[in-house]
């Protein structure tokens, strides 16, 4: 092995590669351009959408109002739901989302709930459709509630009993997490799989044009003829692979990181109208610390892909091999993202997985030394043994000459 | 020099093809300021024969000496000493011709003025300046050709593999690479080439290999062929060889 020649190989490839209109619009107009603004598009248009969700003011019906013209009454008083006109076929109106969801009230509500006999009051929505699910349970948690504690205030205090016994300690939540473990536990927790598809699509083409693409263009045989090994030549290559897959990420990270710092105030400002603390933040250390775990995974895809599209005769067929991998590493990054699914001695074994799911420990600000030890060193063994298989693919000539 | 010692080579079956003896234990030899032609048709033997001295191929047996060093022991100081052009060795489109020609000194170990100087010279010779920074996607069939003869000389071997380097050329294409052949020989180089145009090897080999079915079947100068089958035709004389055969 020389690193000159290695060297020789990897400036020609890298040149070649850069002139390639294919190669750069994957290594540079997608993770630049394209990914930010479908990443941080998403969640603007997530926060934009969501927000008008809770500003509209949903039309509710009430079912039953005519004998209890009380609660019907208090309920035209919210402002949070708007109340039109009782009609026999309020499930249809709810179905086509003429209305958001009916109240149904038992009869002789107002005169039975004065007993405290009142039974059930049924909230009829249609599961599925967001709108009627935020309406389903601002009725019950809102609505519904504060006339209900209104209504036992007043009748405890017909009868002398005093309403403080309804409440008889008050409860209040207080967030000690810093914004950035808070954006690091939802929305950085997506990074890693991002950076992980980036550096798996960074890697294909170049792969795919400097093994498949030479043997179709018949360039492979004229660099048979050159007195480097052909141990130096696939390393050379290799290098090269790993270059634009590193280089995919790295572009993806700060062009992503630079896109989220420009659309900062929008996304708080749209953000913190649920929740008035909200400050989006995520920590540089732990974008770092997941990049350093992907490492030796963007090792691992640069040799395997090689490997496998050294096999193929042509670019389509390469595709073919490689289009399926494609697969194999957005399953495992999508079970990281199911709950209950986490790090532990089995899980830090399996590539991608292990990777997903430490690096969204690490988002979170959490650093687990032992798995993250366990996770690097499996993970360059794997990528060793890609790195083998490609050299030993090169070093035969069936496959080289395969026809 | 080139010395071929019951060179063999077997392609095993596969699923879907026949086990192959491309290559059945030929010997040969090809001497310095001497070009040995390798006659035969498609599917003789030829390429493989010249991938195998190229040490492109590795030979299931036998062995081969090429500039002094064994194929199989040495491929790589082999390749050192070999310029190998064939139609199948096609150039890096996306690469102007200077730097394929560059690309290529390096991989032989040259760097600096002597990379310059050779590439210098050898544009000159070959007259690639006009097109020296032009890239090889456009290129014309005949630029390329250039650019190719300048590919194989860069490292200024001892020893030249053509594997029918003329197929696909129009005639004034093909002219030129005939006359960069008889140079090499004029320069003192072991060219060996093949071929299956019977008025090339006429005008251009010392001495002529009729290849088929992987044996070589007859060899020597052509006067001592002409004279082995009473014929004055190259084209008969490799009929009548071959034919026999089948």
């Amino acid at each position: 092995m020389s690193l000159r020649n290695i060297g020789v190989v990897y400036r020609k490839e890298m040149v070649d590669s850069l002139r390639d209109r294919r190669t750069v619009i994957s290594m540079f107009v997608i993770p630049i351009l394209l990914f930010p603004a479908l990443s941080v598009g998403l969640v603007l248009l997530g926060a934009t959408m969501m927000n008008k969700t809770k500003e509209e003011i949903p039309r509710v019906m009430i079912i039953g109002g005519q004998e209890s013209p009380r609660i019907v009454e208090a309920l035209k008083k919210s402002e949070k739901i708007q109340i039109v006109s009782e009609s026999p076929d309020f499930e249809t109106q709810i179905t086509d989302r003429k209305i958001r969801a009916a109240i149904v009230l038992p009869p002789g509500f107002d005169a039975a709930a004065n007993r405290g006999e009142a039974g059930k009051v049924f909230v009829d929505y249609y599961e599925g459709d967001i709108k009627s699910e935020l309406t389903q349970k601002t009725i019950v948690n809102e609505v519904l509630e504060d006339y209900r504690v209104d209504l036992a205030k007043s009748l405890l205090s017909a009868r002398g009993v005093p309403s403080g016994l309804l409440q008889p300690f008050d409860v209040g939540e207080k967030n000690i997490a810093p914004p950035e473990k808070v954006g690091g536990s939802g929305f950085g927790g997506m990074i890693p799989y991002f950076v992980i598809i980036l550096a798996f699509t960074g890697a294909m083409y170049p792969a795919m044009d400097l093994t498949a693409g030479e043997k179709e263009r018949g360039t492979m045989e004229t660099i048979l003829t050159s007195p480097v090994s052909r141990t130096d030549l696939v390393l050379g290559k290799f290098l090269t692979v790993v270059t634009a897959s590193l280089a995919t990420a790295i572009l993806a990270l700060f062009s992503m990181g630079i896109s989220f710092v420009l659309a900062k105030n929008t996304i708080d400002r749209l953000l913190s109208k649920n929740d008035p603390t909200f400050h989006f933040a995520l920590d540089p250390r732990g974008v770092l610390a997941v990049f350093v775990m992907i490492l030796p995974l963007s090792v691992l895809f640069s040799a395997a892909m090689l490997a496998v599209s050294l096999f193929a005769k042509s670019f389509r067929e390469a595709q073919t091999y490689i289009s399926p991998m494609t697969f194999v590493v957005i399953m495992p990054a999508i079970i990281a993202l199911l709950p209950g699914v986490e790090l532990n001695t089995r899980t830090a074994l399996v590539p991608i997985l292990s990777t997903t799911l430490v690096g969204k420990e690490l988002m979170a600000g959490n650093h687990p030394w032992g798995f993250i030890a366990l996770i690097f060193a499996s993970s360059c063994v794997y990528a060793s043994l890609a790195i083998a298989a490609a050299v030993t693919m090169f070093n035969r000539e069936s496959v080289l000459f395969r026809s | 020099m080139i010395q071929a010692q019951k060179l063999s080579k077997v392609f095993p079956a596969t699923k879907k093809t026949k086990e192959v003896r491309a290559v059945n234990a030929i010997s040969f030899e090809c001497k310095p300021g001497q070009i040995y032609g390798l006659l035969g048709a498609n599917g003789a033997g030829k390429t493989t024969t010249l991938r195998i001295l190229a040490t492109i191929l590795e030979p299931t047996s036998g062995t081969a000496k090429v500039a002094g060093y064994d194929i199989v022991e040495e491929p790589e100081k082999v390749r050192e000493n070999v310029g190998f052009l064939s139609t199948s060795t096609a150039l890096y489109d996306r690469l102007t011709a200077r730097e394929l020609v560059e690309y290529f000194g390096r991989l032989h170990g040259m760097d600096g003025d002597a990379l310059h100087k050779s590439v210098e010279t050898l544009f000159a010779a070959l007259d690639m300046n006009g097109f020296r920074d032009r890239r090889c996607e456009k290129l014309s069939t005949g630029m390329k050709q250039k650019v190719s003869i300048a590919r194989t000389l860069v490292h200024d071997p001892p020893v030249m593999i053509f594997d029918e380097p003329t197929v696909g050329l129009d005639v004034m294409a093909a002219r030129s690479i005939a006359q960069f052949i008889r140079q090499c020989r004029e320069r003192g180089k072991t060219v060996i080439f093949s071929t299956h145009v019977m008025s090339e090897a006429t005008k251009l080999c010392d001495r002529i290999g009729i290849i088929h079915g992987g044996n070589i079947l007859e060899e020597g100068t052509l006067e001592e062929l002409r004279a082995r089958h009473a014929k004055q035709d190259l084209e008969d004389i490799f009929v009548e060889v071959v034919g026999d055969e089948q």
